[in-house]
């Protein structure tokens, strides 16, 4: 397991940051990586820290201590409109798309920037469209009037229209039907056949496991287990320990 | 049990704070007692220019206190004081024109009344908007009597404004006589420093510290049960009082009333004041009014009469904002915290 | 019922047309002034309190620039461009560093701005009115009165910017950016959108329209360091009568005002007849707080 996490360099590494809301401190001295192409869970109960932590390596909050790497380069304090543009994704828990926007609006915030050619923003749009056939429906249609399922397509095309390195996913199945988190599962796989990593947050221990390669396993603000995927089940006991009610 | 050493322990706290506490008060009435010394002597050493700056510093500075009970205490911007201000100043007018020999008392009064009834009017808006809304509208509110003050020209004289002589200083039975520059820089030291006195106490009562907790978090300071309504129409009723007897001071001193002091542009002075002075602080506003008026005395000696002293002020006031927004008295609490 | 009647009866027909044709033409002069206002606090939370002095500035960069080549359209695009280029200096000076700190410190800090453009103003160029002499001088006659059509002029000038602007943000890149940032300041950032260039690229849309004003109008009334006090407390009534936030209501909020303002002038001398303003803001903020026109925002 470690092997893997050294033989190539972590395109996200995280070490011992710490981050405080106001007088809070959510996150003591969380340190994990991401490989590139990798498929990372991070499990948890609520309020452990996990959105946080990808809040801090999106640079939406700013850590009092410890260091974020993208591509080997510290981004403590970088901007995160230029993060995005360098290659971070960030679908974060609710959905939060653009409501008052059509869906071709918000897929264009991602698609309008530079080194952008009419041919690569046809390919990224039938990319967007083949995934999520029904967005090309909708296209023209305002954000806010899409079901909460939609939501979530648009959310996670949106940032494939940023040809992300990585996607920050919180909770994408939250709230939602079956169907639809087999339709996640199986979005999360193709992104992966494309060499795009994600580090995931999910409650869905099952399917968490499942799509990721390694695990991590916060409580508490920090890090307290960390192993591959295929090591655990649902019914190991530490998953009974850190994420049983 | 374990709560008899818990007891002692925080026994021994509390008596330490108290001891802070009462040589942290008999530091206040240290300096007090100098500051208020050299006030009182101040027209007997000073040239009759410094003389009467000073007191006007005093009025201004009384202006801005008012103005910190709502901005600083209550998180309440308000660009109405001039109203407030205006009204006092105007009230007195007609006490002074219309009754005769014009009264000292009677001026007050007339001039706390009108502005108790501006505050009153602002006070009921006060509370139905919030923060942004609440500045505007106190603004436009200002606006509004300076053009009914303006307008009006039968009652208010206008564009011109009222010119009236100074009632003698007559406490009853005891005392009366015409104001020298002396007494009148006295007396309105001990009104200002009376109203200090009194917004002190105030601030630092129960109703004071509610007020400061509307100010750091309004919806939690609701949720805790207090009418938040009532706290903020009471401490605007107090904030304009205050103003007005600055206006009424302002009348006496200069005897007359225009209204240029009603535009909204003396709001915004006093709001300047606060903020060079350091705003929650009642001290502070003085402070900065004092600071405001030898600069810009300052600036009109080397420079010249014409030199528009504002422009320099105002990037003083600017920058104060972005890098000192705790005003002077912040950081001369935090270089003597050192 | 029948003194009522009797009453719009006596109004002369003319009059009343007249006082339309001022109400509106007034009318969209304030809504270019406001809609600028209500466009930079829908989209940065910031109160504007220099917005009338960029509305004189304009005037006065609109003179200066009359004055050296004597055309009033080069005028009113370069007072514009250079107010556009101050309003964005400003921004970054004065307003960036106060981002996330208590709104009321932008309050502060464009007041104290406007206290240093006006004063600057009056140094530079003294207590005396100036003039720009309307670009075309001819008048038509309405009725019993010879009227310019200047003032038409304006007020289309004025729906044509704002109309404009309106379709600048509806369409294109950077339409699309302000309206995602408006909406959701985090995930703009999130979605790669820089935004703090929208911010300064927003005031300074803001401070130009501001500046055009000030050039439109400055052959009706005069350029004076004082034009804009009174101008920025009228737009500031219509933005919060509109709805704070709300474009379409402040447009809306400013044509109704200046109609029905227009319309007192026939029964009250001029000077007074901006008390109607002030009723209709207190009307507002007793009954309906969120705005007259609050339909839905932006």
């Amino acid at each position: 397991m470690s092997a893997l996490a050294e033989r190539t360099a972590p395109l996200v590494h995280v070490e011992d940051v710490h981050t405080y809301y106001g007088k809070s401190h959510i996150l003591h001295g969380v340190s994990l990586n991401v490989a590139p192409g990798e498929v990372v869970g991070l499990l948890g109960r609520n309020g452990v820290g996990k959105s946080t932590t990808l809040k801090t390596i999106m640079g939406l909050v700013r850590p009092s201590q410890g260091t974020v790497r993208f591509d080997g380069v510290a981004v403590n304090g970088v901007p995160p409109y230029r993060l995005a543009r360098r290659g971070i994704g960030y679908v974060p828990e609710d959905r939060r798309i653009f409501r008052l926007l059509t869906v071709m609006e918000n897929l264009r915030t991602g698609l309008d920037r530079d080194g952008m050619t009419e041919d690569k923003r046809s390919m990224l749009l039938d990319k967007a469209f083949t995934y999520f056939p029904v967005l090309k429906e909708r296209r023209t249609q305002a954000g806010g009037t899409l079901s909460g399922g939609e939501q979530q397509m648009l959310a996670i095309a949106r940032v494939m229209m940023l040809e992300p390195k990585i996607i920050l996913l919180d909770e994408p199945t939250e709230g939602l039907m079956p169907r639809m988190v087999t339709q996640i599962r199986n979005i999360i796989e193709a992104l992966h056949k494309e060499g795009v990593a994600i580090l995931l947050v999910e409650q869905n221990v099952p399917l968490t496991l499942a799509a990721s390669q390694r695990v991590y396993i916060m409580e508490k603000g920090a890090v307290r287990h960390h192993c591959a995927a295929a090591e655990i089940d649902v019914h190991h006991p530490i998953i009974k320990q850190y994420l049983g009610v | 049990m374990t709560t008899a050493p818990l007891d002692k322990a925080s026994s021994l706290q509390e008596l330490a704070a108290d001891k802070a506490q009462s040589r942290h008060t008999a530091v206040f009435w240290m300096v007090f007692s100098l500051v208020m010394a050299a006030l009182i002597a101040a027209p007997l050493v000073l040239p009759e220019f410094w003389r009467r700056l000073t007191t006007e510093i005093l009025i201004w500075g009384l202006l801005a206190m008012s103005s910190d009970l709502l901005i600083g205490y209550t998180g309440m911007v308000s660009f109405g004081h001039s109203a407030f201000f205006g009204l006092g100043m105007y009230g007195a007018a007609g006490a002074l024109l219309l009754v005769s020999p014009p009264n000292l008392w009677l001026a007050i009064l007339f001039g706390l009344a009108g502005a108790a009834g501006a505050a009153l009017f602002v006070a009921y808006f006060s509370t139905r908007l919030r923060d942004i809304y609440f500045a505007i509208t106190t603004l436009i509110f200002s606006q509004i009597f300076y053009v009914i003050i303006f307008t009006w020209t039968a009652v208010t004289g206008g564009e011109n404004g009222l010119i009236f002589t100074r009632p003698h200083l007559r406490i009853p039975f005891l005392y009366d006589a015409r104001f020298t520059s002396t007494t009148m820089h006295w007396f309105v030291l001990a009104v200002v420093a009376g109203s200090y006195l009194i917004l002190r106490r105030i601030t630092q009562s129960p109703f004071g510290m509610v007020l400061q907790s509307i100010r750091e978090n309004e919806p939690r300071t609701r949720a805790i049960g207090y009418r938040v309504e009532n706290f903020k129409m009471v401490a605007v009723m107090l904030s304009g009082l205050f103003a007005g007897l600055a206006g009424v001071l302002y009348a006496v001193q200069n005897e007359f009333a225009a209204p240029d002091f009603v535009y909204f542009l003396t709001s915004g002075e006093t709001v300047i004041y606060n903020v060079m002075g350091g705003i929650g602080t009642l001290v502070g506003p003085i402070v900065g009014a004092g600071f405001f008026h030898l600069m810009r005395e300052l600036l009109s000696r080397f420079f010249g009469d014409q030199f528009p002293y504002l422009i320099p002020l105002g990037l003083i006031f600017i920058a104060m904002i972005i890098f000192l927004p705790q005003g002077i008295m912040g950081f001369a609490r935090r270089w003597l915290n050192r | 019922m029948d003194a009522i009647a009797q009453f719009f009866h006596n109004i002369p027909i003319d009059l009343l047309i007249i006082q339309t044709v001022n109400g509106v033409v007034t009318g969209m002069i304030l809504a270019l002034v406001a809609s600028g206002l209500t466009l930079i606090f829908g989209i940065m939370d910031v109160v504007n309190f220099a917005h009338g002095e960029l509305f004189m500035l304009g005037a006065y960069l609109g003179f200066v620039v009359f004055v050296s080549t004597g055309s009033f359209w080069l005028a009113l695009i370069g007072a514009a461009l250079v107010v556009a280029i101050l309003g964005a200096a400003m921004q970054i000076v004065a307003l960036r560093p106060l981002i996330g700190r208590d709104p009321l410190n932008t309050i502060l800090a464009t007041f104290g701005v406007s206290l240093v453009l006006q004063n600057y103003a009056l140094w530079q160029f003294g207590p005396v009115v100036r003039k720009i002499p309307a670009p075309i001088g001819s008048q038509f006659t309405l009725f019993y009165l010879q009227y310019p059509w200047y003032r038409l002029l304006v007020a289309a000038l004025s729906a044509a910017i704002i109309g404009g602007f309106w379709l600048f943000l509806k369409h294109g890149k950077f339409g699309v950016w302000i309206r995602a940032t408006a909406q959701d300041r985090v995930m703009a950032q999130a979605m790669g959108i820089p935004v703090p260039l929208v911010y300064t690229g927003v005031f300074a849309i803001g401070a130009a329209m501001a500046a055009a004003s000030g050039v439109l109008f400055a052959p009706m009334v005069g350029v004076s360091h004082t034009m804009g006090l009174d101008w920025v407390l009228k737009a500031f009534i219509v933005v919060v009568v509109g709805g704070m936030g709300n474009f379409v209501g402040s447009i809306v909020a400013a044509i109704f005002i200046s109609l029905i303002e227009a319309y007192t002038t026939i029964w009250l001398d001029p000077s007074r007849a901006v008390i109607v303003s002030f009723v209709i803001l207190i009307l507002t903020l007793l009954f309906r707080p969120t705005g007259l026109f609050a339909a839905t925002p932006r």
